[in-house]
């Protein structure tokens, strides 16, 4: 075989006085990086930087580096570009990565900053006053409906409209991927932590595995282009359903799931063959247009039983006027995914060059929807790079309902950002179908560890809401004059309704 | 957590029709529904009423474009008679019932559907058989665009569209699993090609069966071409039988005519596009 021009990215570096023998990388190890004889001897071009081998090494003998070979100085050609022309010039391929856009655009979320109160309007101390972070995910009503409680106070009155809501504990929901991308036991650690938590988790368009069952009233299921694994029994049991139009990190393209990872399980859960590449049309080819996507918007409405639908759009130029278009074609909600969200696979030029920032989609969508007095009409998720709590809070302060995190969530389940989804090999077993890797996540443990992140999110987003001197989630939402700019310029502080601090 | 309230109570004129409970009289298991007017979603209810209440045959008359018919129903001995024109997205997501339109069907029958039966008298619309999972749907005519689009088997699970008339473009894209026929003997359009374009594009499973000759460039590069042989036409003659004998037409003599066989050339068409960074 030819040489290949592309070096390896990482060194992986043994300290073999150390080293007990014992074999652990090698089995730890999804990408084959280590042979062994006598000793483990790594072949540093497999290796993805995941850590799982650094992680379980008993004797903490091996360490990643990066591989620091040096190339002479030039600002246009990276390095990156350089391996991206050598492997197409070898393979002809178009460039197959995973997770979110790596890019150093500007983020804007860095560049916002929140209020608080100091004197005056005192600041409230969530440990010990209320402090409400309750949200409803779902069409409201245009006018509120109250009738007396009996003991003197009021409650919302029965038809209210509110009815067809889903109360959430926090307005923190787990984006969609789907069961094929990720593991079945990833899928039930997202399961069993919303219904701990009280959110909601989302199946991804790879249909709902009938595991998933007692959890169906915490489960969002996705209707996509390839309509996978859908029947009426599946449309009866989720809490609501969401279209999928686009996803942010491949704004405008369908996607396949290859043949490897369509083992029996997600083939019985799609519905599909074993060993099909699993294709999802970039279109839905019976929606060309907002009429059409309010058709199945209502197909789904009267197929399940009127529940609450939603429309998943990945966040481009238009956005504002096509989220006008989801919200009066029937949407209970909308949810916007900004162009650094994650995905199990998509192609490098798309996923690093489409879509614009969630922040400036959120502040779009939310603008418009309110100009055109349909604001209530549906709730507003975003997605796309909700790192923490602080974006949460930004995001919502922007005009957002409700953050969907993904890889956050992956994170908190073993993930090391390595960007190798689409290999099918994940050595943490997340996003993998192979059995012996797929069992090193524990259901039970992954969901504890989904719980405690959220929990410590929501705690965190009651401190934010506390120094800013407010009691209620709903109190931040939209609520743009609570937030300041840092180094952003006018034009985009601008189109988020943000003043540049000082002012 | 909250769920999910039913319907608003029935008021007012939306898209044209109104919101109104349709008259429905009961004659032993037949259930019948005037449907003359009355928007989808009161009349959905009511054939759902029916079904509930014991009828196996709902007989629907005045049907003009109701949208939804039968879409998600589950149940099977069950028949749906709509003697009009049926609607966008009828049978969408059915999953067991047998639907019979005496008239056209407009866009999107069998959409996403599981199960059960559907027979045209008539024309239907495009994107029929979306996404179809199982169950069958015949058409005594032409076809619109898209037609068989993602159609996919699984296991025991096979559906079959048989197609009396004419298609257009993109019949059978994407497509999956599943048998898909094309027959061009009962056409309002004979001067036409029996297919359009783009046949079969993007197809990695299942089988097209076209009662006649398509040229290469009707179809995708995904496409393999053949004449059918002994042993596909023994495999296709059930399903021209159930086309024949729905519709009263010749077993013999449509089987006579030549075939074409459209099969992927590979199940993973796309596994050599990609390199993995």
């Amino acid at each position: 075989m030819q040489q290949t021009f592309v070096q390896p990215e990482f060194r992986v570096k043994i300290d073999y006085d150390k080293c007990h023998k014992c074999g652990r990388c090698v089995q730890q190890c999804g990408w084959g990086v280590y042979d062994f004889a006598e000793r483990p001897i790594p072949h540093d071009e497999k290796c993805r930087a995941c850590h799982r081998c650094v992680t379980f090494c008993p004797a903490r003998c091996i360490t990643i580096e990066k591989n620091t070979l040096a190339f002479r100085e030039n600002d246009n050609w990276s390095v990156g570009l350089l391996k991206g022309v050598w492997k197409q010039a070898e393979t002809g391929g178009v460039l197959l990565t995973s997770m979110g856009n790596p890019k150093p655009y500007e983020r804007i979320f860095d560049r916002l900053v929140l209020d608080a109160c100091q004197v005056t309007n005192p600041s409230i101390d969530p440990l010990r006053e209320p402090m409400e972070l309750r949200t409803y995910l779902g069409r409201k009503p245009d006018g509120v409906q109250v009738a007396s409680d009996g003991a003197g106070g009021f409650t919302l009155a029965e038809g209210a409209g509110m009815a067809n809501n889903i109360e959430l504990a926090t307005p923190i929901i787990f984006s969609p991927m789907s069961y094929g991308s990720v593991s079945l036991n990833v899928h039930r650690s997202l399961a069993m932590a919303a219904e701990r938590l009280g959110i909601l988790m989302n199946t991804g368009e790879g249909g709902l595995h009938e595991d998933l069952y007692p959890y169906q009233d915490h489960i969002i299921l996705q209707v996509a282009s390839g309509r996978f694994g859908l029947n009426p029994e599946v449309l009866g049991r989720a809490a609501a359903l969401e279209i999928k139009i686009g996803q942010g990190a491949k704004p405008g393209i369908g996607g396949h799931l290859p043949g490897e990872k369509i083992d029996r399980e997600v083939s019985a859960t799609r519905m599909i063959p074993q060993g099909t590449d699993a294709i999802s049309p970039a279109p839905h080819h019976d929606i060309y247009s907002i009429e059409d996507l309010r058709q199945l918007i209502y197909a789904i409405k009267e197929a399940s039983g009127y529940k609450p639908v939603g429309v998943k759009i990945a966040a481009v130029h238009n956005v504002a006027a096509i989220a006008s278009g989801i919200v009066r074609a029937g949407a209970d909600y909308v949810y916007l995914d900004g162009f650094r969200g994650g995905t199990g696979a998509a192609p490098a030029v798309i996923r690093d060059h489409i879509g614009i920032p969630i922040e400036i989609a959120i502040a779009a969508v939310d603008q418009r929807l309110r100009d055109e007095g349909i604001r209530n009409q549906a709730s507003i998720v975003a997605a796309g790079s909700i790192r923490s709590s602080a974006d949460a809070a930004k995001a919502i302060a922007l005009g957002a309902d409700v953050v969907a995190i993904g890889t956050a969530t992956l994170l908190a389940l073993g993930c090391h950002l390595c960007q190798s989804c689409h290999t099918g090999s994940c050595s943490w077993g997340i996003t993998t179908q192979k059995p012996e890797l797929t069992r090193r996540i524990d259901p039970e443990w992954g969901a504890e560890r989904l719980t405690n992140l959220v929990h410590a999110w929501s705690h965190e987003l009651q401190e934010i809401l506390g120094a800013l001197g407010v009691n209620a989630v709903e109190s931040l939402r939209g609520s743009r004059e609570r937030l300041r700019a840092i180094g952003l310029d006018e034009q985009t502080c601008k189109i988020l309704g943000v003043k540049p601090a000082g002012m | 957590m909250m769920r999910a309230a039913t319907s608003a109570p029935p008021s007012g004129v939306a898209e044209g029709y109104r919101r109104e409970v349709p008259p429905v009289t009961r004659e032993g298991e037949v259930a019948s529904i005037d449907a003359t007017g009355v928007y989808y979603q009161q009349l959905n209810d009511a054939v759902r009423d029916a079904i509930a209440a014991g009828a196996t045959t709902v007989r629907i008359t005045g049907m003009n474009g109701q949208r939804y018919l039968g879409a998600g129903l589950r149940a099977t001995g069950v028949t749906i008679e709509a003697h009009g024109c049926a609607g966008n997205d009828t049978a969408m997501f059915a999953d067991g019932p047998a639907i019979e339109v005496f008239g056209n069907a407009q866009d999107g029958v069998g959409n996403t559907m599981s199960s059960g039966r559907v027979v045209v008298h008539g024309d239907a619309g495009d994107v029929l058989g979306y996404g179809m999972r199982g169950g069958h749907v015949l058409v005594k005519g032409d076809v619109g665009y898209r037609v068989g689009i993602h159609m996919k088997a699984y296991e025991k699970h096979v559906p079959v569209v048989v197609c009396g008339g004419k298609a257009r473009d993109f019949f059978g894209e994407y497509m999956a699993g599943g048998i898909l026929v094309l027959l061009g003997v009962s056409t309002q359009f004979p001067e036409q090609p029996l297919v359009g374009g783009f046949t079969g594009a993007g197809m990695h499973g299942g089988v097209i069966y076209l009662r006649g000759t398509v040229e290469p460039w009707q179809c995708g590069a995904e496409v393999g071409i053949t004449e059918a042989t002994a042993e596909d036409l023994s495999a296709l003659r059930p399903h021209i039988e159930e086309w024949a004998t729905a519709f009263g037409a010749d077993v013999d003599e449509i089987m006579a005519g030549s075939f074409t066989k459209l099969a992927p050339m590979s199940h993973r068409p796309y596994g050599k596009l990609y390199a993995s960074i």
